[in-house]
């Protein structure tokens, strides 16, 4: 099993993501540079959080253009594991790999704070190892992270389930008043109709060691491991 | 020809010009005169302040590189160093506010990875003129409407500049100060802090070795922006100072990211042997210091240099502070390697010149020569003024504490709607209250909320305690920095303000769990050449070094911020300290919060009658005057000691820095909710306490009362223990002759505060929370609602 973080000009999450795949749970993992464009190898692709070529235009709009977007797209359609996280989602966004955009922030601030989010599903290779309704203590930091589509995209998401996180109240309540963003039905992370690639605002990677104020989002990274290769199961009851 | 009008644009003296004259042998050019008058600024040359910045005690065991150099380096173990410096971005955040703060943020990064390191942390300090309705007063210009409803304008647009060139760059930007004061009203302060990490053996110099070696310049084009920069940052600001708008420099984070994963790979790489950025004074000051430093000479081509824009002079592309810029010299034979890394990263780069073996500073355009001076000539023999001194620094040594207790008598009682009828007639609960919601002591949520405080994954302590704290992902050790500085204590008695500031710094990385290891300051005053201001800068240079010296901690470098003057009204001496403190082991990190209810909770240190300038007499009395508090270095020593063996000893399960706003509302802050944890109250009798210490003696009552809660005594430290590990703590307090109080336990939902038999406090941790926790955005987000 291999790991796959891209570095975009511009990443800037892409040693933490590292660091959570090689130290945290273990597992070989290699960077991937923007212009390469072959992906052979690889079994999991994450597209780490920062501001791609400055965002100066629009999150994620010129990164989508970036020489290492077609094989990933090939890589997606293939049925490769795919994680965008915080600008990694407004990129795989652009890129037509998820729907919808993320905007402003409501509060047109940018807000890095821990926030509550609820596991709505977890039969998804990011979820395995959480269960339903799980309250999880994650990180966000952004400016752009109000996920915002059309009704009947929102109505196709919620249908099909595959609105995997939605910030929530400590006790799981969904509350416009735990929505720090404002983002249509509390939305924090989608999946595509396949589950197989994944978006997410929060920062799992942010919130994987005991040293760090929560741990909460290690079992993402676990999920997938635990995907690709069942064997790992005593491994990771260990670990959780 | 150079005339006097021309002379008087660059800020050159006719003395200074005649030294020109005489370093040259003859007429400078008009773009050598440019050269001169950015080298031989205030800001670049230290001309009124090197002779003073030499007392300072640059000695150390874990030292590595001293001032200097771009940025200082400290050895912490492991085979690891720390390269961190802060410096000054007054002048441009003041002309524009977003650009002139995140252009801080971006100068400070560069001096940190020109040294080889990886950015890891970043801090700074702020100062702003207030920003409370309440603190509308058309008597003085700096409290005017117009000038509120500007500095919450100022603060908006600083914190968003400082918060968009870190989070896009990816440094967490992990702590800070936030203060206001009438004085800063046109004079707002930026002082930014940046931390880098290096393996001792990767360590690079801005040198400039090997003669015949290739100069290659990398990064942004250079553009007309920010030409004389420096010099505007050298000046005091008239009603015109916003037409210097353009002196601004424009950021661009992005380019910056680029450009640190460029040099460091390049660094890694082994095709550069020396590197310094283009900061204040750009492609000058780098040429000619880098040829300083290596005792070379350096030869540009500036047809060769990436421009933005056609038709720039030499003089123009020679003073452009263009943002986002490097210098460096390439290793013989792999200049093509070098530019190759640029290039992957899509970056500008080229050969721009060559080290020579005559220590000049020579640069072409279109064939011509346009400057030849010798390097000596703009840096070691830059002018150094003995600046006229007072006789003495002005010490205000009145005891205000009679003022105070009169004006808290003539206070009405209110009857707050929030508040129960009960805790109503609380007075001083409604004064902690009150306290606690004014801007210097509030929670700085607003701020750091707005900046990434956590990427890289290291911020093991988030923002709001005592210091922030790092970890060193390869090490078992982490690192914890704080800034301090107090204007008020600093005007009223720049010695001893300077002195309690290192204190306090030294204090808040203790109760973090850390050993003191070094200093960078940042030195932020008036106009020099008023014999008073002068004073208090050398006054502060010796209250600095004496309370150095005592902690064993060296001053590693860092930054003068002279001119803090628009039209005659300047800022309080205000010396702000950065501290830096090892841990050694990551299970003694340690945070100001309560942990769980009954633990007891202890005191260490004494309270005496230390209400002189304190944030309670500025509350209410309008003013914060008369005699600073008292501070005793060997006394403030110990007890940082006793804190730092106790928390060692496993002994400490929270450990909070007792100064701004006094012991009250230090105690409240334990108390607070924090990421996740929900408040706790505490029942404390402060009598013990109140009987050890200095303010026994007080006759009056009330003195007495509002001096144990709000008198800002150095040398206090609020912990929290189980109770088994109280009688170790005190025993080693005993030993050390520290005084050491058991207060009470940390338990329910109310801080009460007992003295004598009388309940002075008794409020729910809620209601002292409210207020403090809302306090910044109840006066910030109405006038970014405004101006959206």
């Amino acid at each position: 099993m291999k790991f796959g973080v891209v570095m975009f000009p511009g990443s800037n999450c892409d040693h933490d993501a590292y660091h959570v795949i090689s130290k945290v749970i273990g597992q070989p993992v290699d960077f991937i540079w923007h212009k390469d464009t072959e992906l052979d190898g690889f079994d999991a692709i994450i597209l780490p959080g920062g501001f791609s070529y400055g965002d100066y235009m629009r999150t994620g709009a010129i990164a989508r253009f970036s020489p290492v977007m077609t094989p990933l797209k090939q890589f997606a359609a293939d049925g490769g594991l795919v994680i965008g996280i915080c600008n990694g989602f407004q990129i795989l966004c652009e890129a037509g790999l998820l729907p919808g955009a993320l905007l402003r922030n409501r509060g047109l601030k940018y807000i890095c704070e821990h926030v509550n989010l609820r596991v709505e599903q977890t039969d998804t290779p990011y979820t395995g190892c959480y269960k339903e309704g799980d309250v999880l203590s994650v990180p966000i930091a952004h400016g752009e992270g109000n996920y915002f589509c059309d009704d009947a995209t929102l109505a196709e998401l919620e249908r099909e389930r595959r609105v995997i996180f939605r910030y929530s109240e400590p006790n799981g309540d969904i509350s416009d008043a735990a929505n720090p963003n404002g983002s249509r039905n509390n939305i924090a992370g989608i999946c595509n109709r396949e589950r197989n690639v994944l978006g997410m605002m929060p920062h799992p990677e942010r919130a994987s060691e005991g040293a760090l104020l929560s741990k909460d989002g290690r079992a993402v990274f676990l999920s997938m491991a635990d995907y690709l290769r069942p064997l790992l199961k005593p491994v990771l009851n260990k670990a959780a | 020809m150079i005339t006097p009008e021309l002379l008087a644009q660059h800020h050159i003296t006719p003395d200074e010009y005649e030294r020109i004259k005489q370093l040259l042998g003859r007429e400078p050019s008009l773009t050598e005169l440019g050269v001169f008058s950015v080298m031989w600024s205030e800001h670049c040359s230290y001309k009124s302040s090197r002779v003073h910045l030499k007392r300072l005690p640059t000695e150390g065991a874990c030292l590595v590189q001293g001032p200097g150099e771009n940025a200082g380096i400290v050895d912490i173990g492991d085979g690891w160093c720390a390269a961190f410096k802060i410096e000054s971005h007054n002048h441009p955040s003041f002309i524009e506010p977003y650009q002139g703060a995140a252009t801080g943020v971006g100068g400070i990064l560069r001096d940190i990875f020109t040294m080889g390191a990886r950015p890891v942390a970043a801090m700074n300090s702020l100062r702003f003129g207030p920003i409370r309705d309440a603190d509308v007063n058309d008597a003085t210009e700096n409290t005017s409407a117009k000038s509120i409803a500007r500095n919450r304008r100022i603060m908006a647009g600083v914190v968003k500049g400082v918060g968009d060139y870190g989070n896009a760059f990816g440094v967490p930007t992990i702590g800070g100060e936030v203060l206001f004061a009438d004085c800063y009203s046109f004079n707002p302060l930026v002082n930014a802090f940046a931390l880098g990490l290096v393996r001792r053996e990767q360590i690079f110099y801005g040198k400039a070795e090997g003669i015949g070696n290739a100069v290659v310049y990398v990064g942004a084009k250079t553009g007309r922006d920010g030409i004389h920069g420096a010099t505007m940052a050298s000046a005091e600001f008239d009603e015109a100072a916003l037409e210097k708008r353009p002196t601004v420099q424009v950021g661009d984070p992005f380019a910056e990211k680029l450009l640190l994963e460029a040099c460091l790979e390049a660094m890694r790489s082994g095709a550069v042997t020396g590197i310094q950025d283009m900061g204040a004074a750009g492609l000058t000051c780098s040429t000619c210091e880098m040829g300083a430093r290596g005792g070379t000479g350096v030869e540009l081509d500036l047809d060769k240099v990436p421009q933005r824009e056609t038709g720039m002079t030499a003089y123009e592309m020679l003073l452009s502070e263009s943002q986002e810029r490097m210098l460096c010299v390439a290793t013989p034979g792999r200049e093509r390697q070098l530019l190759e890394i640029f290039e992957r990263w899509d970056l500008d780069a080229a050969i721009v010149g060559r080290v020579t073996d005559d220590q000049r500073m020579r640069v072409f355009h279109k064939g011509e020569v346009v400057v030849d001076v010798p390097n000596a000539a703009l840096t070691d023999e830059a002018p150094l003024y003995y600046r006229p001194m007072a006789e003495t620094a002005a010490v205000d040594a009145t005891d205000v504490t009679p003022q105070v207790v009169a004006a808290f008598n003539a206070r009405p009682i209110k009857f707050s709607t929030k508040a129960s009828l009960k805790a109503a007639q609380n007075r001083y609960a409604d004064l902690l209250t009150e306290l606690l919601a004014r801007p210097n002591l509030a929670s700085k949520q607003w701020v750091y909320r707005q900046y990434d405080h956590m990427v890289r994954t290291n911020t093991v302590v988030l923002p709001g305690s005592d210091a922030a704290v790092i970890r060193v992902k390869e090490t078992r050790r982490s690192l914890a920095m704080s800034l301090d500085g107090n204007g008020r204590y600093s005007e009223l008695n720049p010695r001893a303000g300077a002195a309690l500031a290192v204190a306090e710094s030294a204090r808040n990385v203790v109760c973090s769990g850390a050993q003191p290891l070094a200093v960078t300051n940042c030195l932020n005053f008036a106009n020099p050449e008023r014999p008073v201001v002068m004073r208090a800068f050398s006054e502060t240079i010796d209250g600095i070094s004496e309370a150095c010296r005592t902690f064993d901690v060296p001053v590693t470098g860092g930054n003068v911020s002279l001119y803090n003057e628009t039209e005659g009204r300047g800022i309080q001496n205000t010396p702000v300290i950065g501290m830096l403190g090892l841990i050694e082991d990551a299970k003694h990190i340690t945070t100001q919060w309560f942990k769980d209810a009954g633990d007891v909770v202890l005191l260490l240190g004494r309270t005496n009658n230390d209400l002189g300038a304190s944030e309670l007499c500025h509350a209410l009395t309008g003013q914060a005057v008369g005699a600073v508090p008292q501070l005793d270095l060997a006394f403030e020593k110990n007890v940082q000691q006793v804190c730092l063996q106790a928390i060692r000893g496993g002994l400490v399960k929270s450990a909070h820095d007792c100064a701004d706003g006094g012991l009250a509302v230090a105690l409240a802050e334990s108390c607070f909710a924090h990421y996740g944890a929900t408040a706790l109250g505490a029942t404390l009798d402060l009598t013990e306490h109140l009987q050890a210490s200095g303010i026994n003696d007080l006759v009056d009552a009330e003195a007495r009362k509002l001096a144990l809660l709000y008198a800002e005594s150095p040398s206090r430290i609020v912990l929290s223990a189980t109770a088994e590990s109280v009688a170790a703590i005190q025993a080693l307090a005993a030993e050390a002759n520290v005084p050491c109080s058991v207060l009470g336990n940390v338990g329910g939902d109310s801080l009460q505060l007992v003295a004598e038999g009388e309940t002075l406090i008794n409020a729910t941790v809620n209601r002292l929370e409210e207020g403090w926790r809302n306090s910044l955005s109840s006066y910030l987000d109405r006038t970014q609602a405004r101006a959206a």
